[in-house]
């Protein structure tokens, strides 16, 4: 019996691999005869996800582009189309939502309650909503393939992964376009997913991973500043060479719903055409446009308590937060407001008497958004940190300084260097930091004049104090569809139809190995920092070190740690460091070998050299490779959660 | 009195024997008849009552005069076909009027009620309560209804004129889109004072709702664990 049905399976299998075969023959094929007809873009958002994309067939000079309405639960049994996909997860309990209240077009019961309907369920039930798990990806000394969302859930809510997560959003894009253009296979068109800039290998090989879970194999990362600066160009319609210049600097400042991303793009010149240079990217930041309506609730509810002398219960909060961010909206887009309403209503049935009223004033708004998170400070400051309090193991690491200018004048303090090696671009002797000569913004909150002109301000402040002249805006940027709609631009430029963002790795990759030095009883054996891979390594490109060997046990794990450095640029691949600021190294998480023992003894040691190569994907691999026969072996990158480092 | 037969429920039949066939197949046929019974009966009255439905409306649309008979319910069937058949002359084409689709309204008065409180606030005794309470929960009302009218409906005026001015309208307007009022006397163009500029929807687009989905319930009762 367990013969034939091992037999069965067998042939099952080969059926499986027949028909995987000729549906890639098919995406083959069609690609020979006529090639993708669209570049998608994905924007996998903190908050909110984005799909679009570009008609390869039908755009030549002007570019076809359009943004795909995602249909999606908003209510239980009510489906909607909108163009942004919120980035939540709503785990419902067996008995909260009757069968058949949450088919979509295109199934009766989806596995995971994803997009809007989530984000309202959540507001009521906070314990039953994954948000953010974007930022978990990043997050370092947490395993992204455990389930630990909603990390304040109780045991009884069944967790997901932030990697499963984050495959869920993605899955119901997949699905999406496949009910909306059935006859364009996804997996056969070009597709560009968006990270952040500051992300890490281990969390972009996580994205590419769940890309590819969901069928998307070919589908490519991008940094989501660069895509910003994509579809300013596209936006610009080849207008965009009048408004730089060679030697230009752009900055561009991408403040979402949860993060705040900053990259450096120089603008040179090769063979007399502009080219763009991706030189620098930022530390991920968790520090955005949520925080600052929460920042705005906390206020008002501190006057309300004053005022009435009553604590607010959690609903009233989440109530006032609503409110203050509609409010906040309606201050920015009308100057002539001073002051709008609040009402905290009811929650029974009697809406008269009962509510709460109070009001936002645009005095209070300017003090709390813009002195608190845009404070004027010289560009010598630096974001304040304090020690963590204890017991914070299992939440994510949120910025401790709300002060976003903060964190920029240190982000361009050090990359004061960043440009030294392009020629085009002449930085003053006394330059404390790099001066950008061009702005560029992207994301929700930069939407409010009043906070895009203060940021301004403050930069050309620090430009001024160094006699440098003023930065200029970049006009004409859609803030919050410009990530998607630049990374479907991507898959068309990448067609050879448009300037190129030359970027490589945003940073250089070094594994720790003990240095030899003599033993001293009671002190750990000093480390040295081994650079593996070098700063701005091309997509395709691969560098190996053949003249460090280490020994390798086979069928044992071997760890390494593993740090970047976002401002090394001269390391080459095989320096060593043994000393190093903790400014200059950042520690990742640790990397990890198992040789397999097929084929060998256990215990065995095996020679090997270590080998670093950028994928076309956007992702870094690294593999040992033998030195004896030249056999390569993995090294995994998500070994996060182990017992140091948490 | 061995042969007494003593009764134990607990007790299963081990052997399936003719006895038993005979009562399964006597309680299958049973039950049978039953539903075929059931059945005809049903058809029998939906037949008679569509039937009687077109008579009525039939007789209401030719013959005005005589609705005396749709109140004699209880007459035969039978009878009222009669009557229609002796009524002479081809029937005229019958009025088609449409039909409001009640899930749209429904869905309407959900969303209202979500995002604006709006059948709580209806259903308060306003009378109760002093301006200044009344003021605050308007608020919320129509800051809800603005969100609902917004993200769902587009919305231009049908003149462009200010209110208050006075507007010429050539022959062969749109009734449909002006309506005249006061002196209307005398042939187009007509001039008069534009007193509202009036609304027309130019897109919008509801909710899509699953199957199951009930639309009567505008607002769930809330209950907190």
């Amino acid at each position: 019996m367990s013969e034939l049905f091992g037999h069965d399976t067998n042939q099952d299998g080969a059926d499986n691999n027949q028909s995987l075969e000729s549906q890639n023959h098919d995406a083959e094929a069609q690609m020979d005869s006529e090639g993708p007809r669209y570049s998608v873009g994905i924007d996998l958002g903190t908050t909110h996800s984005v799909l679009s994309y570009v008609d390869l067939h039908q755009s030549d000079d002007d570019v076809v582009q359009d943004v795909m309405a995602v249909p999606q639960l908003i209510a239980p049994g009510e489906v909607e189309e909108r163009e942004q996909l919120p980035s939540f997860i709503y785990l419902p309990h067996e008995a909260e939502i009757s069968e058949g209240e949450t088919a979509l077009p295109w199934t009766d019961k989806p596995d995971f309650l994803v997009g809007e309907i989530a984000r309202n369920l959540g507001g009521k039930t906070p314990i039953r909503l994954v948000a953010s798990a974007k930022s978990w990806l990043c997050h370092a000394g947490v395993d992204c393939k455990q389930a630990i969302l909603p990390a304040d859930g109780p045991d009884e809510v069944e967790k997901v992964s932030p990697f499963q997560a984050t495959q869920a959003y993605l899955q119901h894009l997949v699905d999406a376009w496949v009910y909306k253009y059935p006859d364009a296979d996804l997996a056969a068109q070009d597709v560009t997913i968006t990270v952040p800039a500051s992300f890490d290998p281990a969390a972009r090989e996580l994205t590419a991973e769940a890309a590819r879970s969901v069928g998307l194999n070919q589908a490519i990362l991008l940094e989501e500043p660069q895509s910003a600066l994509y579809s300013w160009i596209e936006n610009s319609e080849g207008d965009w060479r009048n408004h730089v210049n060679v030697g230009d600097i752009i900055l561009v400042v991408d403040i979402g719903g949860g993060t705040t991303d900053l990259s450096l793009i120089a603008v040179t010149d090769q063979d007399g055409n502009l080219e763009l240079n991706r030189v620098a990217v930022g530390d991920h930041i968790l520090l955005g446009g949520d925080n600052m309506d929460l920042a705005l609730a906390y206020a008002v509810k501190a006057k309300l308590e004053k005022d009435s002398g009553k604590r607010l219960a959690a609903w009233q909060i989440q109530s006032l937060t609503h409110a203050c961010r509609d409010a906040k909206e309606q201050l920015f887009n009308d100057p002539e407001l001073d002051n709008i309403p609040l009402v905290v209503a009811n929650r029974g049935s009697s809406l008269i008497g009962g509510s709460l009223r109070t009001e936002l004033t645009r005095d209070e708004l300017n003090q709390i958004l813009v002195e608190g998170f845009l404070p004027e400070v010289p560009v010598s400051e630096k974001p304040i940190s304090r020690p963590r309090s204890g017991l914070r193991s299992q939440g994510l690491p949120y910025a401790q300084d709300a002060g976003i200018t903060r964190h920029l004048a240190a982000f361009l303090t050090k990359q004061v260097a960043a440009t030294d090696e392009l020629d085009d671009i002449k930085l003053p002797e006394h330059a404390s930091f790099l001066h950008p000569s061009a702005v560029l913004f992207n994301g929700g909150v930069l939407k409010a004049q009043v906070l895009a002109e203060r940021l301004m301000t403050v930069i050309n402040s620090w430009l001024q104090a160094e006699q440098a002249p003023d930065a200029r805006l970049l006009q004409g940027a859609d803030l919050d569809l410009a990530v998607a709609r630049g990374a479907a631009y991507y898959g068309f430029v990448r067609k050879g139809k448009g300037v190129r963002i030359k970027g490589g790795t945003a940073a250089s990759y070094y594994v720790g190995v003990e240095s030899a030095m003599p033993a001293v009883p009671g002190m750990p054996p000093e480390i040295e920092a081994l650079c593996i891979a070098p700063f701005g390594m091309e997509e395709g490109t691969e560098e190996a070190l053949p003249d460090d060997v280490f020994g390798l046990v086979v069928g044992e794990p071997v760890r390494f740690r593993f740090f970047a450095s976002k401002s090394r640029r001269e390391d080459k691949v095989g320096t060593r460091l043994d000393f190093w600021t903790e400014d200059e190294l950042e520690e990742l998480d640790e990397i990890e070998i198992t040789l397999p023992d097929e084929g060998r003894k256990a215990g065995e040691v095996v020679p090997v050299h270590l080998s670093a190569a950028v994928t076309e994907v956007g992702t870094l691999e690294l593999h040992a490779v033998s030195q004896q026969d030249g056999q390569r072996w993995k090294i995994e990158f998500d070994v996060r959660a182990g017992e140091e480092s948490s | 009195m061995n042969n007494v037969y003593s009764i134990d429920l607990s007790l299963r039949p081990t052997t399936f024997d003719l006895w038993h066939v005979c009562l399964a197949a006597t309680v299958v046929l049973l039950a049978f008849i039953l539903i075929a019974v059931l059945l005809s009966v049903l058809i029998g009255h939906r037949r008679c009552s569509r039937k009687a439905e077109q008579a009525r409306q039939q007789m209401v649309e030719n013959e005005p005069e005589t609705r005396v008979v749709e109140k004699i319910v209880e007459v035969p069937v039978e009878k009222i076909v009669e009557k229609v058949v002796e009524v002479p002359g081809p029937a005229p084409e019958p009025v088609v009027l449409k039909e409001a689709t009640p899930e749209a309204a429904l869905q309407l008065l959900g969303m209202l009620q979500k995002e604006a409180r709006f059948i709580d606030f209806i259903h308060e005794d306003v009378s109760q309560y002093g301006d200044a309470d009344v003021g605050v929960a308007a608020r919320v009302v129509h800051e809800g209804c603005k969100k609902v009218i917004d993200e769902h409906f587009s919305l231009a005026t049908i003149r462009q004129e200010t209110e208050g001015s006075k507007v010429t309208l050539a022959e062969g307007f749109n009734s449909a889109e002006i309506r005249l009022t006061g002196n209307i006397v005398g042939q187009p163009p007509f001039t008069g004072t534009l007193i509202h500029k009036g609304w027309r929807v130019t897109e919008f687009h509801l909710p899509k709702l699953t199957e199951k989905h009930d639309p009567k319930i505008i607002a769930p009762a809330e209950v907190e664990l």
